[in-house]
């Protein structure tokens, strides 16, 4: 076991330098990068005085070499004006856009958009576990057709709609407050229990708009693997061995119908990040989304390059707690290796 | 102990019954077997007892009442109308169950022996400790080689043979007093079926159980059961002691049954070689020689096919016999060139008498294509091998239209003559498959086989989806088309029984080589390798007079080291020479 995590480990390193390189190319393929497009438009208007400026930031991050070389640089490991300073020594860049250390500008919201990211995904698997199991079992009875319907509102309403018609009534029936991480009393205050209380209070609304739709497509996906293992033969042995019905369903056919359900963690991670831009900026969130949104927009590729790079690395990392998950589960995974026949 | 009175069972309300009126008991100890083909009723009976039916099934009529005995209560109740609290300590307790296939039956999350415990441990018979103890000795006793490791394994870890064993270990293991076996050997090889069979009756002489047996399969019933009760269409037929009802069968229905049940011929007379090729007897259509094929699945290599030689000789039938893994169907495949052997062997075509041979491994292009215009293959499953899309009609003309050998107008022609050729009504060609019966569909892969007038036919196990007496009318098919068009054969199959009757040479195939060839009268007659004894010995007859021999089978099908001395492997661990015997008799051993 060990060694397969350590393997998997492994394995992710040249993953992630490949995806690294592919990102790098793609956000440099349209003509021109922020600083040449900024000269432009300074010479345009007759600005000289800030042209010092900005060929001075081009050079200091070695905008001006070949892409190859700039890509080197970026990682990490290439000397570029300043020695090393690329990902691998944890410097992230500059951000052009906001004119301050790409550390700077995402620093808090990373840890925010991790945050509710987990919580969503919680809620996804909170709530669809429960409702597609029982969706199964009683199919066709009530229970199922109302799963089918909360799933179909769910996968059919706009999400920002719905986040807007939750916030409304959150606020008006529940005093929930709308929009932001904190109330606005607590920002730029050391973390207290107070502030914690509060943050909760306002990832209830994004938690559930972000994870509704994920939480829709679950519960179909359950209840149909559930509905298929409820038939197999060893079902029936387990019957005709007088196993009582709840012991029968959660020993059996629950766990086989598991597997699916955890290998689905890897892709639903990175979803819930890019599918919750939207949402960020109605609800106006600090997350990652909104600032990807912008640094895509002006190419400013050090921002935008992070915040890919962290993006890719969710997906490995939930792709690599699937596959653990999935060994620890099912014996044919962890010792398929010496299979006979 | 258990009495079956007035059992029907319907699908719906508005169906008629499919289980109609079944009576029969069983005393304690007694085996009793329920024959039948498929779609008589005799699993749905055996499911009943305990309320085990699928979906949509239910129980319309009878009782059945069974006595818990001495040990476990005492009292008699109705299993149909018990409450499901009392039905679940009667389950897998009193009476228990081994299903057909072992690898589903299983759940494949759980190790075998923590599934075999969870019975004791429903039942309350014991503590962890104990239960455990009792699992391995039960292990031991159905034929682990290691019982404590078999406790740990998985079921997708062990082999089918041990899958089984396991299965029944888990259904014995609680002593119960009747245990329900739903064909349970129908998955396994022959030599394997034997040696589970013997197994099952082993242990019914030591605890004293009943048995009630499910199966199509009468030769297995002669070897196993004290009763039996023959059913079909949901009705009893006939019913009573085995040796009475497969002696002097007294319903029309057991006759055709028994009639149709192959079995091996003790001696057989050598067949008249066809006129036409008493002068020449080196005529061979196909030949192999030295064919090999290895797959790589990882790192590991697996030779499915170790050098082959064989010949099928024109207008004869050429049978390859042989258990799941010993390279059958991979030697059929490659003499489709569905697959290309190792380098090194050579497969000879000789479409003419007249010409020289053609190395099939050479062609290419159009050639090649004219090849497959004479070689077409019949293949297994007729489920599965027709596209359940296309007409029958469709399905026959394919070949013809891919060919491109007649238009439309020809075409229709020749599917109305090669439907007739089958035995099917010609006005059933734009049906589909669906609404065919296994026996028709079989009918209807032969049909797009012969489309385009072929000179060697491969059959790859024909009938071995069918029933017995389907099965029977299929070969009887395949025989008179082989006649009337001069066909070459080269048939594949498990069952020796199924070979005897139409094979002019049968060869015996173990783990990727030929291990005995001859003609099929000195093959029955004379066997000389011992696994092909253990093949014979196995096929269990229909004949209560005539049991399976398990010494010989667990000798011919155990290891190559145990076998007696010319035949064993080499010092060098490689398969001794195939010699010739007797004049046409080849058999696998040290001059």
């Amino acid at each position: 076991m060990l060694r397969f995590i350590l393997h998997r480990l492994l394995v992710m390193v040249p993953t992630l330098l490949v995806v690294s390189i592919l990102i790098f190319v793609v956000i440099n393929l349209p003509p021109g990068d922020y600083l040449s497009n900024q000269i432009a438009e300074l010479r345009a208007t007759g600005q000289e005085a800030g042209l010092a400026k900005a060929e001075f930031l081009r050079h200091e991050y070695a905008l001006d070499r070949p892409l190859a070389e700039q890509y080197l640089i970026w990682v990490g490991v290439w000397p570029g004006p300043n020695g090393f300073t690329g990902l691998l020594q944890g410097d992230l860049g500059w951000s052009f856009e906001f004119n301050k250390p790409v550390a700077e500008v995402v620093g808090e919201t990373l840890w925010f958009t991790v945050i509710l990211n987990l919580a969503a995904v919680l809620f996804v698997y909170l709530v669809s576990f429960p409702l597609g199991a029982l969706a199964a079992i009683r199919a066709n009875s009530w229970v199922d057709y109302l799963a089918a319907t909360i799933g179909y509102i769910g996968l059919a309403t706009p999400n920002f709609l719905l986040a807007l018609i939750l916030l409304y009534y959150g606020q008006k029936w529940l005093g929930l407050p709308i929009g932001g991480l904190v109330d606005a009393g607590y920002e730029d205050q050391p973390m207290s229990w107070a502030k914690a209380a509060s943050v909760l209070e306002h990832l209830i609304v994004p938690t559930i708009v972000i994870g509704l739709s994920g939480t829709a497509a679950m519960v179909r996906r359950l209840r149909a693997n559930l509905l298929d293992e409820l038939g197999k033969p060893y079902v029936v042995t387990a019957k005709a061995k007088g196993v009582p019905p709840l012991r029968r369903l959660t020993r059996y056919p629950l766990r086989m119908a598991l597997n699916p359900f955890v290998s689905d963690i890897g892709s639903l991670l990175p979803s819930l990040v890019s599918g919750s831009v939207l949402i960020s900026v109605v609800l106006s969130l600090p997350t990652i989304g909104p600032a990807l949104l912008e640094a895509l927009r002006a190419q400013d590729i050090f921002l935008s390059g992070f915040i890919l790079m962290f993006i890719s690395l969710l997906v490995l990392i939930g792709m690599l707690i699937s596959d653990i998950m999935l060994a620890l589960l099912d014996p044919r995974i962890r010792l398929g290796k010496g299979r006979r026949s | 102990m258990l009495k079956v009175e007035g059992l029907s069972i319907r699908f719906g309300r508005a169906a008629g019954p499919v289980v109609d009126g079944v009576d029969f008991s069983i005393g304690a100890g007694q085996s009793v077997a329920l024959v039948g083909e498929s779609g008589s009723g005799k699993t749905l009976t055996c499911r009943s007892i305990l309320r085990i039916l699928p979906r949509g099934a239910e129980v319309c009529g009878g009782s059945i009442l069974f006595n818990k005995g001495a040990g476990k209560g005492g009292e008699t109740v109705d299993l149909l109308t018990l409450s499901r609290a009392g039905l679940r300590s009667v389950r897998g307790n009193c009476i228990s169950m081994i299903f057909q296939e072992p690898m589903s039956a299983l759940s494949p999350l759980h190790t075998i022996g923590d599934q075999t415990m969870e019975v004791l441990r429903l039942h309350g018979h014991c503590s962890r400790l104990t239960a455990r103890e009792q699992c391995l000795s039960m292990f031991e006793r159905v034929g682990f080689p290691d019982p404590d490791r078999a406790l740990r394994s998985y079921p997708f870890q062990l082999s089918g043979g041990l899958r089984q064993r396991a299965m029944i270990a888990m259904a014995m293991v609680a002593r119960p007093r009747l245990l329900i076996a739903d064909e349970p050997t129908t998955a396994l090889d022959v030599t394997l079926q034997a040696q589970v069979l013997s197994l099952i009756k082993a242990l019914q002489a030591e605890t004293g159980m009943a048995v009630l047996l499910v199966t199509h399969d009468l030769g297995v019933v002669a070897n196993m059961a004290d009763a039996v009760v023959v059913m079909r269409a949901g009705r009893v037929m006939e019913s009573g002691a085995c040796a009475d009802v497969l002696g002097r069968p007294l319903h029309g229905y057991t006759r055709k049954l028994m009639a149709a049940a192959p079995c091996i011929p003790e001696t057989m007379a050598p067949a008249p070689p066809p006129p036409f090729l008493a002068n020449e007897p080196q005529d061979a259509i196909l030949e192999f020689h030295g064919v090999a094929k290895t797959y790589e699945r990882g790192m590991k290599r697996v030779r499915a096919v170790a050098g082959v030689d064989l010949a099928v000789r024109r207008g004869q039938t050429l049978a390859i016999v042989g258990e799941s893994g010993s390279g059958k169907t991979t030697l059929a495949r490659l003499a489709m060139l569905a697959e290309r052997p190792d380098a090194g062997g050579s497969l000879l075509f000789r479409p003419d008498p007249d010409q020289p041979p053609v190395d099939l491994l050479a062609l290419t292009g159009p050639a090649l294509t004219a090849y497959r215009r004479r070689a077409q293959m019949v293949f297994q499953d007729p489920y599965a091998s027709l596209s359940p899309r296309m007409s029958v009609g469709e399905i026959i003309a394919e070949p013809l239209l891919i060919h491109g050998v007649c238009n439309s107008g020809e075409r229709r022609t020749r599917v109305r003559a090669l439907m007739e050729q089958v035995g099917l009504d010609p006005g059933w060609a734009c049906r589909y498959p669906h609404a065919f019966s296994g026996g028709q569909r079989q009918r209807i892969g032969i049909a797009r086989a012969l489309a385009l007038d072929p000179q060697l036919l491969i059959c790859d196990e024909p009938t071995s989806a069918l029933d017995v007496s389907v099965q029977a009318q299929v070969l009887d098919l395949l025989e008179s088309i082989k006649r009337r068009l001069g066909l070459s054969l080269m048939f594949i199959s498990h069952d020796l029984a199924v070979v005897a009757r139409l094979a002019d040479r049968v060869a015996v195939m173990r783990a990727g080589q030929v291990v005995e060839e001859a003609p099929p009268s000195a093959l029955f007659s004379a066997p000389l390798h011992p696994y092909t004894r253990a093949l014979i010995a196995a096929s269990p007859e229909p004949d209560v007079d005539r049991p399976i021999d398990i010494a010989t089978v667990a000798l011919g099908a155990g290891k190559p080291d145990l076998w007696p001395e010319p035949f064993r492997p080499m010092s060098d661990g490689a398969a001794p020479p195939l010699v010739e015997a007797a004049p046409g008799h080849f058999v696998r051993r040290a001059a």
